[in-house]
């Protein structure tokens, strides 16, 4: 394979992807939920050009996402009542283009620092406008937020994106077209210098360059990729609210990169997916759902901070060099073991919501991995205990073996990279 | 007009030492470890919580004393269990871990007590008319908490600098290593401090829990305020703290009472594209007022009032 192949072949296998993806999922629900996904993908990459790229741990970013959204939606109904010819594919340049007007006004007060500091304003920042939005109820709606109706549009060579299929395609061009421009400036020298900035401030400074600036471009850029994605979520749902902007979408952006991993490139693209994918499945298995996001981010800060991206990766260099073989005994020994912690824990859970949130004369019979559970029952919790105990105790015991493992693999590895 | 401002200073000062007995631990954990916790006000809430089942079984009395305790050794837990384990990963795993820690407090709460808020009510031997004055009354729950808040105040205040303890605690502030050569265990104190931190936090919650409302968002009502209050003071000064905590009280309480808009003070013709603005009241602006002064004071002093040091 040359060189050229080689670097192209992902690229269109992604494009593929996106392609065939409503082929092979084709109804309704998995069509809205990888519309959304493609939104959430855009985002998160925004999101990581920050944390990931440049180092700047952001609890404010949905701003740019929410103000990209709401003067996109603006636009769409501005240029209905105007009969102006805009059509809905170019209304995300118009979002991307608001989001990077905010990026830049906000960027100016907050990237004159790193660190903390940076997170403490973007945090002020964030509940700045989305407190704010309940006074400019003009732009913002108020609590029902703003509604627009995107088939009134001027239709894109005979498309009106009524039906759900041609908004996904939408969507998916411009994800593909996003990824591909973030990916391209990850390989530019600005790329590479805002990952110094992130390693070693000092050193940057030291060859030349301003690390605030730096900052601040990388922050217009990824307020311009929010914007995108805001102005496709309000194409998509046809509706904006304050909700969008807030705190709580903020901390979903951060859970979906974080969990997906900031190390790499394809770690948002995986968080955005799996995370959109829970959140829809979840919210309708499960009243906890949140709190599973919430002990999953954990999880992952204690344990993985490479994120599943990075969990990925570490395998996949095993696997190719042909040592991973060697962690399967300890994986075969620790999988049950994890398996029964974490069954004893969900059912715990969902015990402790049907006990506390019972109505007086119904019972709290939760139906759990094709048994039925009482919640009022003693003996129920003594199960779950019990599994959620003996799983933690054998994983911990056999724990040392898996480290081990990886000892043997990292050791065979450095060996073959010596000979 | 006079009665106005004797009750909003009253009623700012009180939300003011509210503000101070969390932002008190939150900026001596800062400090200290260099953590932002954004569980702090987590912990606020479940002291709230606490109290309120303490009460509803034993009495209020009993939750004061115990409720703190409780969520003090919990926050114990968490920085022994958990933040020490994320340490080695950087500052941004710790303030992410806490982060979460937040999240999954809130969603605890809702399992456990229900999305609606709680009947956590004033104690009756409590419940009565401190004063009156100007023909308005003030109710003495409303006394108790500000004595409870300033003697809580005082009590830190005298531990910090009259003590060994606070001697240590001072020195591990600025010196952490030289302390860990002179024998004393310093992930212990970081862990007491902690959990007296979360303690205080859980206090306010007690008290604060039957005035204002024991409810799942409370948590998030307070916690981003905070943030501005140990900012706004400069980051880990105690006094810049309590000056920031009274004067943020102070600033929102009289916002709220005042009800005068753009359009009473200039005419009602809005100036173009200020429509909205213009008939905003101030007491609706209250909730933007600190997060405006957080970022006027970022731009500006970026040490925040007391502060010596930028990050």
């Amino acid at each position: 394979m040359t060189a050229n192949a080689r670097f192209l072949l992902p690229w269109l296998l992604t494009a593929l992807a996106f392609v065939l993806a409503p082929k092979i999922f084709s109804s309704g629900l998995s069509l809205t939920m990888m519309s959304l996904m493609g939104v959430m993908i855009i985002f998160a990459l925004s999101y990581n050009m920050l944390l990931g790229q440049t180092g700047l741990l952001s609890f404010g970013h949905a701003v740019y996402f929410g103000l990209g959204g709401f003067v996109a939606i603006h636009a769409m109904n501005a240029a209905i009542r105007a009969k102006f010819d805009l059509p809905a594919p170019f209304i995300p340049l118009v979002g991307g283009l608001a989001g990077l007007a905010f990026g830049f006004l906000f960027g100016l007060v907050s990237t004159k620092r790193a660190g903390i500091v940076f997170s403490m304003i973007s945090l002020g920042l964030g509940e700045l406008v989305s407190s704010s939005s309940f006074i400019l109820r003009t732009f913002f709606g108020g609590e029902e937020g703003i509604a627009t109706n995107r088939t009134k549009m001027t239709p894109f060579l005979g498309y009106k994106f009524g039906p759900q299929i041609e908004v996904y395609y939408l969507v998916a061009a411009w994800c593909f077209v996003c990824i591909v421009a973030i990916y391209a400036l990850t390989r530019t020298p600005f790329g590479r210098m805002c990952n110094a900035v992130r390693e070693n401030p000092d050193r940057a400074e030291f060859i030349g360059y301003s690390p605030r600036m730096l900052r601040f471009i990388a922050f217009c850029f990824a307020a311009f990729f929010a914007g995108i994605a805001g102005a496709l979520a309000a194409i998509n749902f046809e509706i904006m609210n304050a909700q969008q902007l807030g705190a709580q979408q903020s901390g979903l952006v951060l859970l979906m990169t974080y969990v997906g991993g900031i190390g790499y490139f394809c770690g948002p693209i995986i968080g955005a997916v799996i995370i959109t994918f829970l959140q829809v499945m979840l919210s309708d298995v499960t009243e906890a759902w949140q709190l599973y996001f919430g002990l999953l981010f954990m999880g992952v800060v204690l344990y993985s901070p490479g994120g599943l991206a990075g969990w990925a990766m570490l395998h996949a260099q095993a696997l190719r060099r042909g040592e991973a073989w060697r962690l399967a005994p300890s994986y075969a020994l620790v999988a049950p073991a994890i398996a029964a912690g974490l069954v004893g824990a969900i059912a715990m859970i969902e015990m402790a919501i049907r006990f506390f949130q019972q109505e007086p004369g119904d019972g709290a019979v939760l139906r759990f991995a094709g048994l039925n559970l009482d919640a009022n029952a003693p003996a129920s919790w003594i199960a779950a205990l019990a599994l959620l105990a003996a799983g933690v105790a054998s994983g911990r015991l056999l724990w040392p073996r898996v480290n081990d493992a990886w000892g043997a693999v990292n050791l065979h590895l450095r060996g073959k990279a010596e000979a | 007009m006079l009665q106005l401002i004797t009750f909003s200073t009253l009623n700012g000062v009180l939300y003011g030492m509210l503000l101070f007995m969390m932002a008190s631990g939150l900026t001596l954990i800062f400090s200290m470890m260099g953590v932002l916790n954004f569980a702090h006000a987590g912990f606020y809430m479940l002291g709230a919580y606490f109290g309120f089942e303490i009460s509803r079984h034993i009495g209020f009395w009993p939750g004061f004393v115990v409720a703190p305790l409780l969520v003090g050794a919990l926050g114990a837990l968490v920085e022994r269990y958990g933040l020490r384990r994320v340490h080695r990963f950087g500052h941004v795993s710790e303030l992410l871990f806490t982060f979460g820690l937040a999240f999954v407090i809130e969603e605890l709460v809702q399992i456990f007590w229900g999305k609606l808020p709680v009947d956590y009510r004033i104690p009756p031997a409590l419940d009565f008319v401190a004063f009156r004055l100007f023909d308005t009354t003030y109710p003495a729950y409303r006394m108790f908490m500000l004595l409870t808040a300033v003697a809580m105040f005082a009590f830190l205040l005298t531990i910090l600098t009259r003590t060994r303890v606070g001697l240590i605690i001072q020195a591990a502030l600025t010196h952490p290593n030289m302390v860990a050569m002179l024998g004393h265990d310093v992930p212990k104190i970081f862990m007491v401090v902690f959990g007296v931190g979360a303690a205080l936090a859980g206090l306010a919650g007690v008290i604060a829990g039957p005035a204002l409302v024991t409810q799942p968002g409370m948590a998030n009502l307070l916690g981003p305020i905070l943030f501005v209050v140990i900012i706004v003071g400069g980051l880990g000064s105690l006094t810049g703290a309590f000056v920031a905590s009274l004067l943020i009280g102070i600033i929102q309480t009289f916002a709220v009472a005042m009800n005068t808009s753009f359009a009473q003070l200039f005419g009602p013709n809005a100036p173009p594209f200020l429509g909205d603005l213009w008939q905003v009241t101030i007491a609706q602006l209250a909730p933007v007022i600190p997060y405006l002064l957080l970022v006027l004071m970022l731009i500006f002093r970026p040490t925040g009032l007391m502060g010596t040091r930028e990050s």
